[in-house]
């Protein structure tokens, strides 16, 4: 269970964070949407301590994210992100990209940490790329090659950061096809995106962002079908 | 024609011997660059690092090294620890002299070389539950390493030539050494210098050109 | 602060070593920079094929060490040839080679960075090749260049600490005639190195400058 409790968070003299709450249930698909500036991304980055927060709490399985004492490299270990930019590391091929945090961080052998790698490679469908270079990859595949790096360390929650957002249009569908698998299988994520046809088909619930605020949270049916919030509906006839 | 005999053959009876001071030329040059590869790295570590004095130091040592003649630099590892009463051989006052040289040098092509590899790339380790050490030796570094593989193949070849430097501290089993030892017993000049450059060349071509080769295999990507 | 044997001829000495740094070091860059140009320009018209020749010559100055083309030549202008020519004229001669045979790769380079489209452009209007060069290629292979000719007149000024091996009494080997008479060597080196730094530092920090403001353009 992902809590967030209240979380504020500023870049200078910018709030990007006013005051969130948000509980995530196991299991649960939560998409997150709002128009750019609106503090989503931030908020991803909060949740696995990559930025730090202002005030208030963030607590993944009952663990506080920022408290000192957290050890962030072992939490990360269970939070899978996958970014807007895919950021494949250029120098390893693309099961040396998915094998090299289980090897290092996991200490897993060569031998395990290449099945696990192979088997996540297959599902996202790039078993036959084990031996190519990232440079070689379409945005589309390093974007997949991305996603199961992050799924090889077999982690409890995924966070999707725009993911889809610098692809070009044609290879959009096969990345969120991939997620799509993936909340079918029953992974717990949160999935800021831009996609609105995707959110409705995928999520459990869908929150609508507004300049750092949690405007509106509920069933797609109902944020998609009745907004209720006057910012949620201009938002949607924006993006329609 | 010149009123000069070219003696080549009295020069060139001596080639073995030159050979084997061209050896001890190669090994200085190539524990210069392993150990000023070691430095560099750490140089720029520090010069990351939040800590003010630790950043003051790396600065210094590569400023000095890129703003005083290496000879002067060979001078201090012989000449200026001696009046702290430390006394290295020719030999290590040599290293020492290169790999300081060595070190400065690559600390700023290092430098350089990170600031084309995009901040994300750490970012995208530490997501992954790698600790900062752990993203910068697997991610970061080999980028950088790649991305400097053309200023450190450069820097190999000065180290070749700042060999020559060792006879100034009295070094004498290195190629110029031993090619000025032999100068003092037979006095050709010329043919034993024009043997010791062309010695010299090969080497360096030499360098350059595995550099290449090893440069296509290594770098698939 | 130190207790030194130093006296003020000593440091007149050491001042006339280092106006001999400065003095080899001009020379030899002015020449060389001159020769160095018109290498550089030979070698980018002519093209790669017609002036093999002399980019292997030149490659030889970056290729074997300064000491020893240093002793090559004295050797060779003094034993082989019987002239009569100063430490000082070999010294100058040698490092002014050197120093083109860098200073024409740097050339290439600026001249290289020039866009082939800018020149065709240039040329269509009815530009002649030498208005080309002058109006169209100097401004902008100049920005590329400056920041590299930088670095090397700077290069060119710690290796003329190499030219003692002509019997040339620059600032280092000052320092070193000191050093044995004095038994001071800490000191000594420290007041030597200090003047290259001195020098060398600013510039850098200027070339770097220029780099960086010319490439964000």
């Amino acid at each position: 269970m992902i809590e967030i409790q209240n979380v504020h968070k500023s870049f200078g003299q910018l709030e990007v964070l006013k005051g969130i709450d948000l509980t995530v249930e196991k299991g649960e698909v939560v998409t997150v949407i709002g128009g750019s500036g609106s503090g989503k991304s931030t908020l991803l980055t909060c949740i696995n301590g990559l930025e730090p927060i202002d005030s208030g709490k963030i607590l993944v399985d009952g663990v506080e994210v920022h408290a000192k004492s957290t050890n962030l490299n072992k939490l990360r270990q269970k939070i899978g992100i996958v970014f807007q930019q895919w950021n494949a590391f250029p120098h390893l091929n693309v099961l040396e990209n998915v094998t090299l945090a289980p090897r290092k961080v996991l200490g897993m052998g060569k031998a395990e940490a290449e099945a696990i790698a192979e088997k996540q490679l297959k599902h996202v469908g790039l078993g036959d790329k084990l031996s190519t270079y990232p440079s070689r990859l379409s945005g589309g595949q390093q974007q997949r090659m991305a996603i199961a790096r992050a799924l090889a360390m077999s982690p409890d929650y995924m966070l999707f950061d725009e993911v889809t957002s610098a692809l070009d249009p044609q290879l959009v569908g096969e990345v969120l096809e991939t997620l799509k698998m993936l909340a079918e299988e029953g992974m717990t994520m949160i999935c800021v995106t831009h996609e609105m046809a995707f959110a409705r088909d995928v999520s459990n619930r869908v929150a609508y962002f507004h300049k750092g605020i949690m405007a509106e949270i509920g069933a797609p049916e109902q944020i998609f079908g009745d907004p209720q919030h006057p910012e949620t509906k201009k938002f949607l006839a924006s993006v329609r | 024609m010149f009123g000069y005999t070219f003696q080549w053959n009295q020069a060139l009876a001596r080639l073995p011997k030159m050979l084997d001071g061209a050896v001890v030329t190669m090994e200085v040059a190539v524990l210069s660059m392993l150990i000023g590869i070691a430095f560099a790295i750490l140089l720029t570590l520090l010069r990351l690092s939040g800590s003010r004095p630790l950043r003051a130091i790396a600065t210094g040592w590569v400023e000095i090294a890129r703003n005083t003649p290496a000879l002067f630099q060979i001078y201090m590892a012989h000449f200026g620890v001696a009046s702290f009463g430390i006394h290295f051989s020719p030999f290590i006052s040599l290293l020492i002299g290169i790999t300081f040289n060595n070190a400065g040098y690559l600390a700023e092509n290092f430098r350089g070389a990170l600031k084309a590899i995009p901040d994300t790339q750490t970012r995208a380790g530490r997501s992954l539950g790698m600790s900062q050490l752990q993203a910068f030796r697997y991610i970061i570094l080999p980028q950088m390493l790649r991305i400097s593989f053309l200023p450190m193949t450069n820097q190999m070849v000065w180290a070749v030539l700042m060999t020559s430097l060792g006879v100034t501290v009295g070094m004498n089993s290195d190629l110029y050494g031993v090619t000025q030892d032999l100068n003092a017993l037979t006095f050709r000049t010329f043919e034993l210098f024009a043997i010791a450059g062309v010695i010299f060349y090969i080497i360096t071509k030499a360098i350059t050109l595995s550099a290449r080769l090893i440069a296509a295999r290594l770098f698939r990507y | 602060m130190f207790d030194t044997a130093l006296t003020t001829a000593d440091l007149i000495f050491l001042a006339k070593g280092a106006g001999m740094t400065i003095l080899v070091t001009a020379i030899s860059v002015a020449i060389g920079t001159a020769l160095g140009i018109a290498f550089g320009v030979i070698r980018v018209q002519f093209g790669a094929a017609l002036t093999a020749p002399l980019t292997f010559v030149l490659d030889i100055f970056r290729s074997v060490p300064l000491l020893i083309q240093l002793v090559l030549a004295n050797a060779f202008l003094g034993m082989v040839l019987k002239l009569q020519l100063s430490g000082f004229f070999v010294a100058c001669m040698v490092l002014s080679l050197y120093t083109s045979a860098y200073c024409a790769e740097i050339v290439r380079g600026g001249i290289d960075a020039v866009p082939a489209t800018t020149r065709r452009a240039a040329r269509s209007l009815g530009v002649s090749w030498g208005q080309d060069m002058r109006y169209i290629v100097l401004p902008l292979a100049t920005r590329v260049a400056l920041p590299s000719w930088i670095g090397l007149a700077l290069g060119v000024m710690k290796d003329s600490a190499l030219v003692y091996v002509v019997q040339v009494t620059e600032l280092l080997k000052s320092t070193q005639i000191l050093i044995t008479r004095l038994q001071e060597p800490l000191f000594l080196l420290m007041i030597g190195g200090a003047f290259y730094f001195l020098i060398s530092f600013p510039l850098a920090r200027f070339g770097g400058y220029l780099e960086k403001r010319w490439s964000n353009d």
